[in-house]
């Protein structure tokens, strides 16, 4: 433990970062298509472009550790592990849905893999992952709570109070800061005097790094040291992953506030082409092999798809469990 | 100001309530601003911080939504808190963590994760403490479902409510009004404890009901002792529970006595005394013989001078006024 976590940079772990990007992507155009059809209604928040984040932050995460997440978290709830049947009959609002349907994209849950949710209120998952840690280490566990959001949130007061706590109090949280440039339409640099998220940080003397969130395997590698610094040194970690979202905020987003060129010269370092590439490069990704990947994804998201269509709807008779515990009232 | 060893204040019998409950479980634990070192901003938890430690008596920083959300994350951890606000104005900055998260993750996640998170707040006026330290906001909190809201006004419920509510799976907020801090009262013993969610007649009568909870209730108590005295009996229903409300109580009051005033330290647009006066027009219409009467604070924020303070709240005159004219002898 005390040497930091090389990521493993062989081709198999490679390719399974691929695929599990790939996994992303193609269960969000689904649901791109499948909301224009008026099945999955509410906000639809995409993370494509951003998957390099989830998927390489999951590989240094371990089972019995918690994860916190935002709005936009279809990635992160596939990468931990959620079924991917589970979170698309919740897209639908089925009762099979990771959920039970209640909470749709925006509030994913599953207690079994210590997933805490997609929460709504830019910065509000901050504080609960402040306490998630605090109980962890007054019950003397050694786990992280891992907590994403965006650079948004670095405006918000529940930030700045939960970095201040989790370094008083030396809590094991690696906080994940998704930066995508655009708070939905305003641009960092109109919000934020301090556009280096990470050295926002520093002022609470969090250790704290920078690293390309297009790059699946420098985001493993940043994510697996930061947790080593975790386990070991026993306070938090900040991380300011630095990517681009390719769709718009949601589903009723114009995005009149940024040209499509933009979009394109962030397209072309995406982290799925950039990987790809990488493996064709140096030879270590053909074709078929590729074509088979696609495949074994497509399947899958087409099955979800089919079990979300044939779940059930909960019926109203039930509408006021779950307010309380233990029964409706 | 001799000690009277016969007597306790409502603040060493939540006193009693908080040590009581760090003794017996290791899970719990008090946090919030001046908890600690300097003892609790009403004094409440004055020598806790010796015999707990620093872990489980935590003092935090002026951070209200940080670290009333690090108690939502705690209890979702395994915890069990007791989050200390030092007033129901202060809660307005924790209103996110509470309505957005601990009202709605057990609902959000399909019943998935329970919060167990105990909320207790200082709230009223009374201490010339002015428009920023003596509101009454219960309301907005018993507006909230997923939330139980509990209003202990005497020294027996200061002293027992508290292990109710960390018995329960669910968030529940506690509202200490600052009047009742210093009131004195026998030592509570096991059989005061009642259940957490049941109002209780704290006087029986037979001409009129008194509805009322928390800070109001000595007032409540006094004027009834008046109107006795006018010849008019007065029942006096505590709420102490404000939501869920004990409908079956107030229903009950009401088919016996068939009049009713609600006393409501809160402002009366949009109050607790209207949902309870809704309550009773649904449900008792048909036993009332008079339309039902509201004393409730005057619409302005509290000011800071006495007797304009005391000329916004609730008074025992004002209370014997209206059960007077309701039972037609004003």
């Amino acid at each position: 433990m005390t040497q930091p976590d090389k990521p493993h940079i062989n081709r198999s772990h490679l390719i399974k970062l691929l695929q599990e990007m790939i996994r992303i992507r193609r269960f969000e155009e689904r649901c791109a298509e499948l909301y224009t059809q008026q099945k999955i209604r509410g906000f639809l928040h995409l993370y494509i472009g951003e998957e390099a984040i989830a998927v390489g932050c999951n590989q240094a995460l371990e089972p019995e550790d918690a994860l916190l997440c935002t709005y936009r978290e279809h990635g992160h709830a596939l990468a931990r592990g959620l079924s991917m049947a589970a979170v698309m009959a919740e897209m639908y609002g089925k009762q099979s849905g990771c959920s039970g349907g209640r909470g749709g994209s925006m509030h994913l849950f599953d207690n079994s893999k210590r997933f805490y949710g997609g929460n709504a209120i830019v910065a509000g998952g901050l504080p609960l992952a402040v306490g998630l840690a605090l109980a962890d280490k007054m019950q003397q566990r050694n786990r992280i709570t891992a907590c994403f959001f965006g650079e948004g949130a670095a405006a918000e007061g529940e930030f700045h109070e939960s970095l201040n706590l989790a370094a008083l109090w030396k809590l094991p949280v690696l906080f994940i800061c998704e930066n995508n440039l655009y708070a939905m339409g305003t641009a960092l640099s109109l919000s934020e005097s301090e556009q280096d998220i990470y050295r926002k940080a520093e002022g609470y003397k969090i250790p704290s790094l920078a690293v390309d969130g297009m790059n699946v395997v420098a985001v493993e590698e940043a994510a697996r040291n930061a947790c080593t610094s975790i386990r070991t040194a026993g306070g938090p970690f900040f991380l300011e992953c630095r990517t681009y979202r390719f769709r718009a905020h949601s589903m009723f987003d114009s995005q009149l506030y940024r040209d499509k060129a933009e979009i394109e010269t962030w397209r072309e370092k995406g982290p799925i082409v950039q990987l790809t590439n990488w493996l064709r490069d140096y030879h270590q990704l053909q074709d078929p092999e590729l074509a088979e990947i696609e495949q074994v994804v497509e399947d899958e998201v087409e099955a979800a798809v089919v079990t979300a269509e044939n779940a059930d709807f909960e019926k109203v008779a039930t509408l006021t469990r779950d307010v309380y515990t233990g029964g409706s009232s | 100001m001799a000690a009277d060893t016969e007597t306790i204040s409502y603040r060493e019998a939540v006193r009693l309530a908080l040590q009581e409950a760090l003794r017996s479980d290791s899970r719990v634990f008090l946090m919030g601003e001046d908890v600690g070192h300097y003892g609790g901003c009403y004094a409440v938890s004055k020598g806790l911080l010796d015999e707990f430690g620093e872990q489980r008596v935590r003092d935090t920083p002026l951070s209200e939504s940080g670290f009333v959300g690090a108690g939502v994350g705690a209890a979702l951890g395994g915890m069990r808190p007791i989050v200390e606000v030092m007033t129901v104005n202060f809660s307005l900055l924790a209103l996110d963590q509470i309505v957005n998260n601990a009202a709605t993750i057990r609902h959000m996640s399909g019943g998935q994760f329970s919060v167990p998170l105990v909320i207790r707040m200082a709230t009223g006026a009374g201490k010339q403490l002015a428009a920023q330290h003596s509101h009454s906001l219960e309301c907005w909190y018993a507006h909230v479902p997923g939330l139980k809201v509990l209003a202990p006004a005497t020294i027996a419920d200061a002293r027992y409510m508290l292990a109710l509510a960390l018995e329960d799976p669910d968030p529940v907020v506690i509202f200490e009004h600052v009047m009742l801090y210093n009131e004195l009262a026998p030592p509570p013993v096991e059989s005061d404890r009642l259940p957490m969610d049941k109002a209780t007649l704290r006087r029986s009568g037979n001409d009129l009901t008194l509805i009322t909870y928390g800070g109001s209730l000595p007032k409540v108590l006094q004027a009834a002792e008046q109107l006795s005295q006018s010849g008019i009996d007065a029942e006096v229903l505590d709420l102490r529970c404000l939501r869920p409300l004990d409908t079956t109580a107030i229903v009950a009051s009401v088919a016996r006595t068939h009049r009713v005033v609600i006393i409501d330290e809160g402002w009366r647009t949009g109050s607790l005394a209207g949902e309870i006066s809704a309550i009773i027009m649904e449900q008792a219409f048909w036993e009332l013989d008079a339309p039902v009467v509201r004393v409730c604070s005057k619409e302005v924020p509290i000011p800071y001078p006495e007797h304009l303070e005391q000329a916004v709240l609730p008074q025992p005159e004002d209370i014997v006024n209206a059960a007077k004219q309701l039972a037609g002898l004003a």
